[in-house]
């Protein structure tokens, strides 16, 4: 293959050494036993434990993270020290939205292409369970006028004014899964996608219940992993993706009611990636570091693009991020021998998959001379996704890129395509060679 | 002279009077330094400075107390009592000084320490996490005769001084500043802007409340001083610890009267000092610094240590390193294995560190390892699986080749000999035991388990480590038992014997405490685990002249394995054994004592005559650190000297034509007896 102009990698190579992640924990009522950074130290320090090289001998730490703890704040930074990577490693944190953890391997490759670093540590860590619940703005400003009232004549006039409607918690997790543009929620971008190519609810569904088989496959064959347990502090285990439901049959999805478009949507909850904790990391080399540790690598990092799109149906990004790259390299669908595609709705993995195959689709909205060859089903998310193992948003671009590399590794394959959808509009994509060149 | 103290003055009228013992990493009032400070004193008034300010020059403490060596040197009260009248004039100049001084505290600020600090007009104490500030002084057998016991109760008020100086205990800056004992309590950037500001404000002191100033009344000193002495009872019998009760006399006799009270300290600690408690008390904390000091002769500093076994004692170890700064990876078969560990772990660091962040700090360093990743970063290997040879061998195999070339392999075994592990490995060399004590939190001795191949380098680093987690090392020979449990399971078999027979529990334990260990043998049986009794008493037969008594083999049998169960020889509720009161007539008491203390005894000596240990006092140390010997008694070599060797010799033999061959005494005997010709 030639270099191609606008790849940033070519001319450096950028290895992947190896990655772990944690499981992915449901994030239902109460914050669950782990915080955002618990996540990503949790995952890092058995990947590092692993490695040949001490935490110090990093050059960075750069983490993607959609919303971290009020203290995380840099959640990078807080993970690299806490991994006990020293005062001089020094982090910063990337957000890109559900793109985050694949926009921290790019901001690493990046630093990595331009010599500025040869061995980085990157990831994703999100605790959705721990976004914050926040007070109406309307009580902030009322708390601000009781705390200057002076006397018992003042504080008597504020309680008149305070209202029950000021009570009302404000679940930041919520107002995050919105467009702060166009005021959609995510769910209403994918009801938009379903009515924009057609696409059934009994296909949904069907997509769905095959996440779940095939995370269950995966499982029983045990190929995950790049999965370490966590202990939490009452030494309770945590070993596996939890959000799994093998028990799901067809009938079972029907029978949900539509969650964001009622009552007449198609989108459940059973047809949606769950909302889940957890993080996902990988080191990211120079071939210099690969020599000077004699390190083993899993793949290399050829290419990553983003696109912008319109964000009411942001559900289409991959298709604008994965096409460029497909161009750039000349490639077309039977050259890609995996590919992992962020399950964010069924409605909208299949839209993405339908548009690429679309003469007119590919004509007009991607300037392209033709549409591409189909994605065959079974090389595409082979081992489950968010919808069955969860969308811990700032955590699934390091988590689908770290398991396609190991699908490749395991299937003996060259190259791979992660890719994702990001909330606001926008479409982010990764190809990935394995085996050194 | 001159080189204690520096004196510093930047023009703004204070000085600056830095104490910096050299070539120590600790300041201790020596004599000299005492001679030296006084000199400084004199000096400085001359110049009539602004204020004057104290501190330390080291890194991690203020001055550690006064100078414990010198004191077991000390013979006669009259020499005491010069050094106390000394120390009591030179404190004397520095309270009476006419411009305001100040004691500026980090780290350890102890015994007469604290006592120069209580002389300043002001204190401030640093908030890191090791400032400490007590009075020591009761744990080696006497009180604080520097003046402490005056000026304390003056400073806090009388109860709270005297539960401080009563029990020993030291206090966190925050506490210490609650309760008076200093002004401040601040970060240490602060401290130096707070001395000037004392110095050039000279706010008052604080008072004592109005209802601890009335204890001191001579009306309430009685009742308030009896009401003490009942406390101590209960931790220290009047008989082996008088020095606590020598205290509260002088208290309830004085304390109206300063000068009194001046006086009766530098009669009365010179007594303590130099009785047998307090020497015998003095020689005990002089063996710990000997044990410390083997450590010196290495370079060794792990940083990571990886260790195999997540059951109690592995578990445990691994969370005390890491409480100790280390990054630990603990592996076992499963990560379900692991999570008992981690969650004893958490409560222990909670306990310990109490900051949040520190004790996510530690969490983060404990890292569960399953798989066994931690091996090849480990500076340290230590096995604490399941005592089976052939497992602990297959064992070694797999994580040899996958340790670091120089990293050390040890074993926490218990009764597995050393050069029967040691076979196949191929660094023989870096093979050692470390056996650490249940609870590890608590028990402050690890035995360092040697061949006679065990290189000496190995030895010392292993006692560097040992002492970098703030353990003692006590180096021993690999033998069934090696030192502590090997002397410790005769007196409990015998224990378990007088229970065979009919004799009450209580009685049994009471006639042990009564001889001055901290826990009876049934008690301790029962909190050991009845089940780990049997099976060390199984591996010791040969030693132990017969098979373990029945009547402990039944209980494990019937599950009573002791305070884990609910159930052992006593009945345990709440985490407390629950017993009759001790019905035995005193002689008989003495009996049984003499019964299970001899047997101790007889098997140190034996362990002495195979050189178990380098010598008596090590023994001693081992025994004291290791089983809580009556430490008052200076270790049981030191007690078969003082008592004369003969006398427990005769005791022997008769005790063994009532009762049989474990009571023969053992071939060791003739050489002390010989000694004592």
């Amino acid at each position: 293959m030639k270099p191609v102009p606008g790849n940033p990698y070519e001319e450096t190579e950028v290895f992947i050494i190896d990655g772990r992640r944690t499981p992915q924990l449901k994030a239902l009522g109460p914050p669950g036993p782990f915080h955002a950074s618990d996540l990503a130290v949790g995952a890092a320090r058995q990947l590092l434990l692993a490695m040949p090289f001490e935490p110090r001998e990093l050059d960075e730490v750069i983490f993607g993270c959609v919303s971290s703890g009020p203290d995380e704040a840099n959640i990078a930074r807080v993970i690299a020290l806490r991994l006990g990577c020293g005062d001089r490693v020094h982090a910063m944190t990337v957000q890109r939205n559900c793109a985050s953890g694949m926009q921290a391997l790019d901001s690493a490759a990046a630093r990595i292409a331009s010599g500025q670093a040869d061995l980085v540590l990157a990831g994703g860590t999100e605790a959705m369970s721990h976004h914050p619940v926040m007070l109406d703005e309307a009580m902030v400003t009322w708390l601000a006028g009781w705390s200057k009232a002076r006397g018992l004549g003042q504080h008597a006039k504020m309680l008149r004014k305070l209202k029950p409607a000021y009570l009302r918690p404000v679940v930041a997790l919520l107002r995050g899964l919105t467009d702060p543009v166009v005021g959609l929620s995510m769910g209403q971008t994918a009801e938009q996608l379903a009515e924009d190519f057609g696409i059934s609810r009994e296909a949904m569904d069907r997509y769905a219940l095959r996440s779940h088989q095939r995370l269950v496959a995966a499982l029983e064959a045990g190929y995950l992993d790049e999965i370490v347990p966590l202990h939490d502090s009452d030494g309770k285990l945590h070993a596996q993706d939890d959000g799994l439901r093998p028990d799901s049959t067809l009938e079972k999805l029907a029978r949900l009611k539509p969650v964001f478009d009622r009552p007449f949507g198609k989108v459940t909850a059973g047809n949606s990636a769950q909302v889940t904790d957890g993080a996902a990391c990988l080191i990211l080399a120079s071939a210099r570091a690969v020599e000077r540790y004699d390190l083993p690598v899993l793949g290399r990092l050829r290419d990553c693009h983003w696109a912008g799109l319109e964000p009411g149906r942001m559900g289409l990004g991959p298709v604008h991020a994965m096409a460029p790259i497909m161009q750039r390299h000349g490639l077309d669908s039977s050259d890609i021998d995996y590919w992992e595609i962020n399950e964010a709705f069924s409605a909208q993995i299949l839209a993405c998959l339908r548009a690429w195959q679309d003469e007119d689709f590919c004509r007009e909205a991607l300037d392209l001379p033709r549409a591409f060859q189909l994605i065959p089903e079974d090389r595409l998310n082979v081992d489950g996704g968010g919808i069955s193992l969860g969308h811990p948003v700032g955590a699934s671009g390091a988590r689908i890129v770290l398991h396609l590399l190991k699908v490749l590794e395991r299937e003996n394959a060259r190259l791979g395509m992660a890719s994702l959808c990001i909330g606001g509009g926008q479409g982010g994509a990764m190809l990935i060679e394995r085996s050194a060149s | 002279m001159n080189k204690y103290f520096q004196v510093e003055e930047n023009g703004d009228g204070i000085v600056w009077l830095t104490f910096d013992t050299p070539g120590k990493a600790a300041n201790v009032l020596t004599a000299d330094a005492l001679e030296e400070f006084d000199t400084r004193l004199v000096t400085i008034a001359q110049s009539h400075p602004k204020g004057l300010v104290i501190r330390s020059g080291k890194e991690r403490g203020f001055i550690a107390g006064a100078d414990v060596k010198a004191f077991a040197r000390i013979s006669t009260p009259q020499e005491a009592q010069e050094l106390i009248l000394r120390a009591h004039d030179i404190l004397r100049r520095l309270e009476a000084l006419s411009f305001p001084t100040v004691a500026l505290i980090h780290g350890f600020c102890l015994g007469g320490g604290l006592e120069l600090a209580l002389a300043c007009r002001y204190r401030i104490a640093s908030t890191e996490p090791d400032t400490r500030l007590g009075f020591p002084e009761v744990r080696l057998g006497i009180f604080p005769g520097f003046g402490g016991s005056v000026r304390s109760t003056r400073l806090m008020g009388h109860l709270a001084a005297m539960e401080l100086m009563l029990s020993g205990r030291s206090l966190h800056p925050r506490a210490a500043q609650r309760l008076g004992l200093v002004d401040h309590a601040l970060p240490r950037r602060q401290l130096n802007n707070a001395a000037r500001h004392l110095i050039l404000e000279q706010p008052a002191g604080r008072r004592p409340p109005l209802w601890q100033r009335l204890a001191g009344t001579a009306l309430l000193r009685p009742a308030a001083a009896a009401l003490m002495r009942r406390q101590v009872r209960r931790r220290a019998p009047r008989k082996h610890y008088p020095a606590p009760y020598a205290l509260i006399d002088h208290w309830r006799r004085h304390a109206g009267h300063m000068a009194d009270m001046y006086a009766s300290e530098a009669r009365l600690v010179p007594q303590l000092l130099t009785g047998k408690t307090a020497q015998n008390l003095i020689r005990v904390f002089l063996l710990q610094d000997e044990l410390k000091s083997q450590a010196a002769a290495s370079e060794f500093h792990a940083r990571h240590v990886h260790v195999v076994g997540g059951g109690v004692m592995g578990g445990d170890i691994a969370a005390w390193c890491v409480l100790r700064g280390l990054r630990v990876t603990l592996q076992d078969r499963g990560p379900e294995l692991l999570g008992r560990a981690v969650s004893r772990a958490h409560q222990l660091f909670r306990k310990k560190l109490r900051d949040q962040y520190l004790v996510r700090d530690a969490m983060d360093r404990l890292i569960p390892d399953h798989q066994g990743n931690g091996l090849g970063k480990a500076d340290l290997v230590i096995e604490a699986i399941f005592e089976d040879q052939e497992a602990k061998q297959a064992l070694y195999r797999n994580i040899e080749p996958r340790m670091k070339d120089d990293a050390i392999l040890a074993t926490n075994t218990s009764s597995i000999p050393l050069q029967q592990l040691g076979q196949g490995l191929a660094r023989p060399e870096r093979f050692l035991g470390l056996h650490f004590f249940n609870p590890v939190a608590k028990m402050p001795l690890v035995e360092i388990v040697t061949t006679g191949d065990t290189p000496g380098d190995l030895v010392a680093a292993a006692s560097r480590f040992t002492r970098d987690i703030g353990k003692l090392p006590l180096p021993v020979r690999s033998r069934p038992g090696f030192l502590v449990n090997r002397v410790l399971m005769p007196y409990l078999m015998e224990a378990v014997t007088l229970l065979d027979k009919g004799v009450a529990a209580a009685d049994i334990d009471r006639a042990a405490t009564d001889f001055g260990m901290p826990m009876g043998p049934v008690e301790l049986a029962d909190t050991v685990g009845l089940d780990i009794c049997l099976s060390v008493a199984e591996k010791l037969t040969d030693m132990l002249h017969g098979k373990a008594p029945d009547k402990l083999r039944r209980r494990v049998e019937q599950g009573h394995l002791g305070r884990k169960s609910g159930q052992g020889f006593y009945t345990w509720v709440k985490g407390r054994p629950q017993r009759e009161k001790p019905t035995a007539a005193p002689d008989a008491l003495a009996q049984y004592g003499d019964r299970m203390i001899l047997r101790l005894i007889n098997e140190a000596v034996a362990c002495l005559r195979e050189g178990i240990v380098a010598g008596a006092d090590e023994l001693d140390a081992g025994i004291v650190f290791g089983t809580g010997f009556a430490p008052f008694r200076g270790g049981p070599m030191h007690y078969v000297r003082e008592e004369g060797a003969e006398r427990f010799f005769g005791k022997l033999q008769k005790l063994e034509y009532t009762y049989g061959e474990r009571f023969a005494p053992d071939a060791g005997w003739a050489q002390l007896l010989e000694e004592e010709q």
